[in-house]
């Protein structure tokens, strides 16, 4: 564990965070261990994003640091044994709707968090989904929508799942800024997030608790 | 200039005279009824913006798409057929008799961006479904070191670099040299040499067609409007538009998550920029009320709401160019009419600014606390808004009026309060639309 590197993480120093990453690889330090000191930090900002000390910029820029610092251990963990997968998510945002922001946010949370993420981008079609989820089996499928327009899409996603009989071994959840309860109840999910770090607990409560 | 004596006006006086102006626009009204209540609804505003008690509540529900659906059209089809959406906005403005119109420039002229070949946004046939509307593609469509170029000279940059990518028949272009190159005649000839190739041929072709096209959307959308004006009387809410500075860097240039980065990585260019954006953002909007004769100025807000940044990061980094924009508008007497998408809670304190002149502008808000909002603007500055799309989606008539009801009993009672939906309306169920300007009426005629 580096104190060093999880303090230039949470500061969201990212030249400094790569340095410290880049000076520890060559001083031969544990690569799981320089994974876990970000991660540790990443946890401190998710938390400082859930009390409202912290917000969606700081967010980005933690993520940005994180896919350095993995960059640059990645080479050193191929001998590593790879860590055990939170669970699987699959995320998009529906059809008729091409905004991406708030689900790339939840997809780097969630991967940062441990989830295998298979992102199959924007207005992704209802049959798309239903071929992606039953080629890779998710325990949670996650629909992204900024547009109310495409609540409905929400809601013929989740009947598709349905009516192909998925539904049933997986939880689906619905996020983006105008989604809350009554949105959620229309489309049929199992519940809703109000932000990327909601939506990571969601997760990992359904998958029980991560 | 508005008038000939302009420069000589005080900003209160440039305020008056914009609103008298706008009162007293020359149409030939259908009746001296009609007359009246136009003029009687723009009195409503008038004394809503000036913190006077309004003779009843003004009632201005925000449309998007909503018109077609309601008259059974698709967005591709107002788009492309000024017929249609002519009828559409016939039949909105008959049946509901809002307070103000709905804006018709949010509907774009289809033809004109296809042969344009626009690359900033998705619209119904070009990328996005027929029922949809515009969507703008999340790109860094200005890199992250072009800063330096857009500070240097911003209309450069524009022709260089920006303009050649969000258009692809303008990407000639980046071809063509500074006009700034045009001083004296020895020099000059060398200027005019690109017109000569193809591409640049080609690109003039297409935007003299393209400025005919303009033309066309401009008369089809002067008729449209001054219909509703003339036949029933409901003034229009936006002689111009410009936007934040902030939100033009992160909106459409650098795009959400590059300016979030930027903010980390070169903080010092984005401040610079946003100033430099200033005296362009605020020229925009005169010039556009100038020409319609109309005081207010629709600014969106987007990237400075809640969750997209701290408190901190608001006051010194969104704030201070944007309030430079609010005062270049306020000085020339225009009315900045902010319409505050997301939440805005966490900004009623920092948008209490001293500097901006209490009486002078807009807030309309969409998922902020209401009573809230009255207690930091109540008396300082006229603010609205807030009615739910999702309930005017998947609520009730029922539920729509007991929201109104308190809405306005809770905030509206000193005056300075437009009745208005949170988001601008695509997808609404008729009944809740109707509900909402019934309740605004009943509840908003004894404040």
């Amino acid at each position: 564990m580096s104190d060093e590197l999880k303090e230039a993480v949470i500061g969201l120093r990212e030249q400094e965070a790569l340095e410290i990453t880049d000076r520890l690889l060559a001083e031969g330090a544990d690569p799981l261990s320089i994974v876990s000191s970000s991660k540790e930090a990443m946890d401190v900002i998710g938390q400082r994003f859930s009390c409202g000390e912290a917000f969606i910029p700081e967010l980005i820029m933690a993520g940005e640091i994180m896919k350095g610092i993995t960059a640059r251990v990645k080479p050193r963990l191929a001998a590593a044994p790879a860590a055990a997968s939170a669970g699987t998510v699959v995320l998009c945002t529906v059809k008729g709707d091409i905004h991406d922001i708030g689900k790339d946010i939840v997809a780097t949370m969630l991967d940062i968090a441990g989830f295998t993420v298979v992102d199959l981008g924007v207005d992704v079609a209802p049959q798309t989904l239903v071929e992606k989820v039953r080629e890779v089996h998710p325990q949670v499928v996650g629909l992204s929508s900024l547009l109310t327009v495409a609540f409905d899409s929400m809601k013929v996603s989740v009947a598709e799942l349905d009516t192909a009989g998925l539904h049933e071994d997986l939880k689906i959840m619905v996020g983006g800024a105008p989604v809350n309860d009554d949105v959620c109840a229309f489309a049929h999910a199992d519940g809703w997030a109000k932000d990327a770090v909601g939506a990571v607990e969601l997760a990992k409560t359904w998958v029980g608790g991560a | 200039m508005f008038t000939d004596d302009w420069n000589d006006l005080t900003p209160d006086q440039r305020f008056a005279a914009r609103m008298d102006a706008w009162q007293n626009a020359p149409v030939e009204f259908a009746s001296p009824e009609v007359a009246r209540a136009y003029r009687d609804r723009v009195q409503l505003y008038r004394d809503v913006i000036e913190l006077k008690k309004p003779a009843r509540v003004p009632v201005a529900p925000w449309m998007g798409l909503f018109p077609l659906r309601y008259a059974g059209f698709t967005a591709h089809d107002a788009y492309y057929d000024r017929g249609r959406l002519a009828e559409a906005w016939d039949r909105y403005h008959r049946d509901f008799m809002p307070d103000g119109l709905a804006v018709s420039t949010v509907i774009i002229p289809g033809r004109l961006f296809d042969l344009l070949d626009y690359k900033m946004y998705q619209w119904p046939g070009h990328g996005t479904p027929e029922d949809t509307s515009y969507q703008y593609v999340e790109r860094e469509w200005m890199k992250d070191d072009e800063y330096d170029a857009l500070i240097s000279d911003p209309s450069s940059y524009w022709q260089h670099g920006y303009l050649p990518r969000m258009f692809g028949a303008l990407e000639p272009l980046a071809m063509l040299a500074p006009f700034t190159d045009l001083v004296e005649m020895p020099f000059t000839f060398p200027f005019f040499l690109p017109f000569s190739a193809p591409p640049v041929r080609e690109m003039l072709t297409k935007l003299v067609e393209a400025g005919d096209l303009a033309m066309d959307w401009l008369q089809t959308l002067i008729a449209i409007d001054g219909k509703q004006i003339a036949t029933l009387g409901i003034p229009g809410l936006a002689g111009g538009a410009t936007k934040a500075p902030y939100d033009v860097l992160g909106d459409t240039m650098r795009g959400t998550r590059g300016l979030m980065l930027d903010k980390f990585r070169r903080l010092d260019k984005v401040l610079e920029a946003c100033d430099r954006l200033v005296p362009s953002l605020v020229d925009w909007a005169v010039r556009a009320c100038d020409v319609n004769r109309h005081p207010l100025c629709f600014i969106p807000l987007h990237k400075g709401a809640d969750g997209f940044m701290s408190d901190e990061d608001y006051r010194t980094i969104y704030w201070p160019s944007f309030k430079k924009v609010l005062l270049g508008l306020i000085d020339q007497g225009i009315v900045p009419l902010c319409f505050a998408e997301g939440g805005y809670n966490e900004r009623l304190e920092a948008i209490h600014d001293p500097d901006i002149p209490a009486g002078r502008m807009i807030w309309m808000f969409d998922a902020t606390d209401m009573r809230a909002a009255k207690r930091s603007l109540g008396g300082y500055q006229c603010f609205g808004g807030n009615v739910p799309g999702s309930l005017l989606t998947m609520g009730t008539p029922e539920k729509v009026e007991a929201y109104v009801k308190d809405l306005i009993g809770a905030v509206a009672g000193d005056g300075g309060f437009i009745l208005g939906t949170g988001i601008v309306l695509d997808e609404a169920d008729p009944a809740c639309v109707r509900a909402m300007i019934d309740a605004g009426r009943k509840y908003g005629a004894t404040v």
